[in-house]
């Protein structure tokens, strides 16, 4: 028996595992690295972006060093060349925006998921989504036309009553004369216009990414908060908001990258001045992406090069916000930001 | 609320069957919202009242005039009244309830209203220069700038035709190149690809002129060209295509791949006659939302394609115009007859952009009935 088994075997053969095929044929490797290949061009393209810009700006880091990021001015028969004003600029704009788009889309975002009657949901989602895809030159035209008009007004209103905080000041202007006295132009090409236009382009993509996250609070808790007696608002204080609080947060960031990086409406819209200031209703401001689109035609080397250190300054900074502002929204989707 | 509503029905129905009792009524739902009657007609008449007190002291007693201001007096007025009518029959929770309700909905309505004035603006204001037939067949060449039966727009539709058809030639091949990659692919790269891709998303588009003004015009030579501002809109619109194609490709079923597979097609077979064809209509969604973004896109092919007020069908040498770059630089004059040349090839961009929008729309419709 110890004997035959052996042979048995040796008669059938020896058992071995059928081979199977590993690795692609000749043609799946052409196209396995065909698209790796489209997958790195993309990421070197991406990555590019941000190379090319840092290494053009080497001229001017060289011509102007460290004061580059201190300097207010920017003149070049002087050589007095810098950032600070643009960045200001940029932060007081994008600031503005952010102040009037968010509580707006936090509106437009709870009343689409939580008081809107089912059947227009999805209009209404599309109307959302039209608002984000009108192009930015439209809104600064109608911003610069239509809507500055009536925004002179109110910042003449707001200059009046509240003229006393230094932010809203417009020093040398009187709010009491009457728009046909001419003065009305100290109020135009601000900030706060500026902001307000940038609002209507960036509330949009705030009020879809908290929709997205509203509309993913547990049922179960909406449900166990109606059971228990609790109103609709009780419902959104204290489920609906405490859920959502990463895709507010993340939103809001997001605009946030949105509004440092527009451009064209802002150029439309403001007048250049540099003077280091948070006058938010005063005539003038200018942001770096402005500051490029209005120099890159008339520029010696130096000062290309010092727009493109500008612009590299902006790419940093919106990278940065987007990242941590996708970070958020997605820890938030997620459901790791619930505790229960 | 209708998971509620069938929740107690149900109970309702096992407990008629337990205890073989007369049928009771059937359970209601409880009614979420505390707003009836009583709270319309306050809302109104506090509407009312608040707009004759602001009325009389905003233009009579205080030094203030402006229409913006007054309606947010009026607003500010109406909440502070609405609340003191409130609290002299409701509580505090009914008081939460319904203020919030009505700033919510204020919210949604003025947002809903800002849209459309921004819309129905652009078109009223562009049809004077849209209702000139020579503002279609012309280019902006003209005698007198105050006459809008001379010049048009020609060369920009022109420059915008050629300059989208170019950078959807650039940046679909590859979107949907690196979309396979990261999805059917796969490996480790792929999820720095995909990092990237999303962070670029939200690249300023100005960055995205900027580096094709760099690496293509300084360091490559090229001219200032259509092309070249189709290079710059390629690499703007490719993140966008790139993250919505992928996102499609991964929700084609992993058992079609499979199936194919198994029958022994190849990978790239696989890709091509199943997983491709099955992600269709999405894919042509990615490619739309990418065109209405580029399409509205101004600052880089302001940087990197010249300007000109002339027909120039050739994308490969000289400068050409498209829509955005137009309205730019036509709102910036002074002239009346040029900011209603603005307008009107505002209306013809934001038409375009409505039509690519609606047949979005469409298309990803139809892709909820059907395949998946």
């Amino acid at each position: 028996m110890t004997s035959a088994t052996p042979s048995g075997q040796a008669a059938v053969g020896v058992d071995t595992p059928r081979r199977i095929h590993h690795g692609h044929s000749a043609a799946d490797r052409v196209f396995r690295g065909g698209a790796r290949g489209a997958g790195l061009l993309v990421l070197a393209l991406m990555a590019g972006i941000g190379l090319f810009m840092l290494s053009e700006s080497g001229i001017a880091l060289d011509e102007f060093g460290p004061a580059f990021f201190t300097e207010n001015k920017w003149d070049m028969e002087t050589g007095e060349l810098g950032v600070s004003a643009l960045l200001l600029g940029t932060i007081t704009v994008a600031g503005v925006a952010i102040v009037i788009a968010v509580p707006f889309a936090l509106a437009t975002a709870l009343y689409i998921t939580e008081y809107a009657p089912l059947r227009s949901k999805r209009t209404l989602i599309a109307m959302v989504d039209l608002m984000a895809a009108v192009p930015s030159v439209v809104y600064g035209l109608v911003g610069l036309i239509v809507l500055q008009p009536a925004l002179v007004d109110v910042a003449r209103w707001i200059h009046d009553f509240f003229g006393w905080i230094a932010v809203l000041d417009v020093p040398g202007a009187n709010p009491d004369t009457t728009l046909w006295n001419n003065e009305a132009y100290q109020y135009t090409s601000s900030a706060f216009i500026a902001g307000v236009v940038v609002s209507l382009m960036v509330l949009p993509i705030v009020a879809s990414v908290m929709r997205e996250v509203f509309s993913q609070a547990p049922a179960g808790e909406r449900e166990s908060a109606l059971a228990l007696g609790g109103t609709r608002w009780g419902v959104v204080r204290s489920v609906v908001l405490p859920f959502g609080k990463g895709g507010v947060i993340g939103g809001t960031m997001l605009g946030l990258g949105r509004a440092l990086g527009e451009t064209i409406a802002v150029a439309l819209i403001i007048v250049p001045a540099f003077d280091l200031k948070v006058r938010i209703l005063e005539n003038g401001t200018i942001t770096i992406a402005a500051q490029i689109i209005n120099r890159f035609g008339e520029s010696s080397p130096v000062q290309l090069s010092a727009l493109m250190l500008a612009g590299f300054v902006l790419f940093a900074f919106t990278l940065v916000v987007n990242t941590l502002a996708a970070m958020v929204v997605a820890r938030s989707r997620s459901g790791a930001a619930t505790e229960i | 609320m209708t998971a509620l509503a069938t929740k107690e029905t149900e109970t309702t129905v096992t407990v008629g069957e337990e205890e073989r009792a007369e049928p009771s009524a059937p359970d209601e739902p409880r009614r979420v919202a505390t707003a009836d009657t009583d709270d319309r007609i306050s809302q109104i008449g506090c509407a009312a009242g608040s707009l004759g007190l602001v009325w009389v002291l905003y233009y009579r007693v205080l030094p203030t005039e402006g229409l913006l201001g007054f309606v947010l007096c009026w607003y500010a007025a109406f909440l502070a009244m609405y609340v003191l009518v409130t609290l002299q029959r409701h509580g505090r929770v009914v008081l939460a309830d319904r203020l919030a309700a009505t700033v919510i909905r204020s919210g949604a309505v003025v947002v809903g209203a800002a849209l459309l004035t921004v819309i129905a603006s652009t078109f009223w204001r562009g049809r004077e220069a849209l209702s000139h037939w020579n503002f279609y067949t012309e280019p902006l060449v003209f005698d007198d700038s105050s006459d809008l039966t001379q010049g048009g727009m020609l060369h920009a539709v022109i420059g915008t035709l050629e300059m989208m058809l170019l950078s959807i030639a650039v940046a679909l091949p590859l979107g949907v190149a690196c979309a396979v990659f990261m999805s059917e692919v796969g490996g480790r790269l792929s999820k720095w690809v995909r990092t990237i891709v999303e962070a670029m998303t939200a690249l300023p588009s100005i960055c995205a002129g900027l580096f094709i003004l760099i690496a293509g015009i300084l360091l490559l030579g090229m001219e200032q060209s259509g092309f070249a501002a189709s290079l710059a809109l390629a690499v703007m619109m490719l993140p966008i295509i790139t993250r919505a194609s992928d996102v499609v490709l991964r929700l084609v079923p992993g058992g079609l791949r499979e199936a194919s597979l198994a029958l022994g097609a190849s990978q790239w077979r696989t890709v091509w006659h199943v997983v491709l064809p099955t992600a269709r209509p999405g894919l042509a969604t990615a490619l739309i939302i990418g065109v209405a973004r580029g399409v509205g896109e101004t600052s880089p092919v302001v940087l990197t394609a010249g300007y000109s007020n002339f027909v120039n069908a050739n994308p490969f040498s000289g400068w050409q115009t498209s829509l955005p770059p137009f309205i730019y630089n036509n709102a910036r004059l002074p002239e009346e007859e040029m900011i209603a040349r603005a307008f009107g090839a505002a209306s013809a961009l934001l038409a375009l952009v409505l039509v690519l929008f609606t047949v979005s729309r469409i298309v990803a419709s139809h892709r909820k009935g059907g395949r998946s």
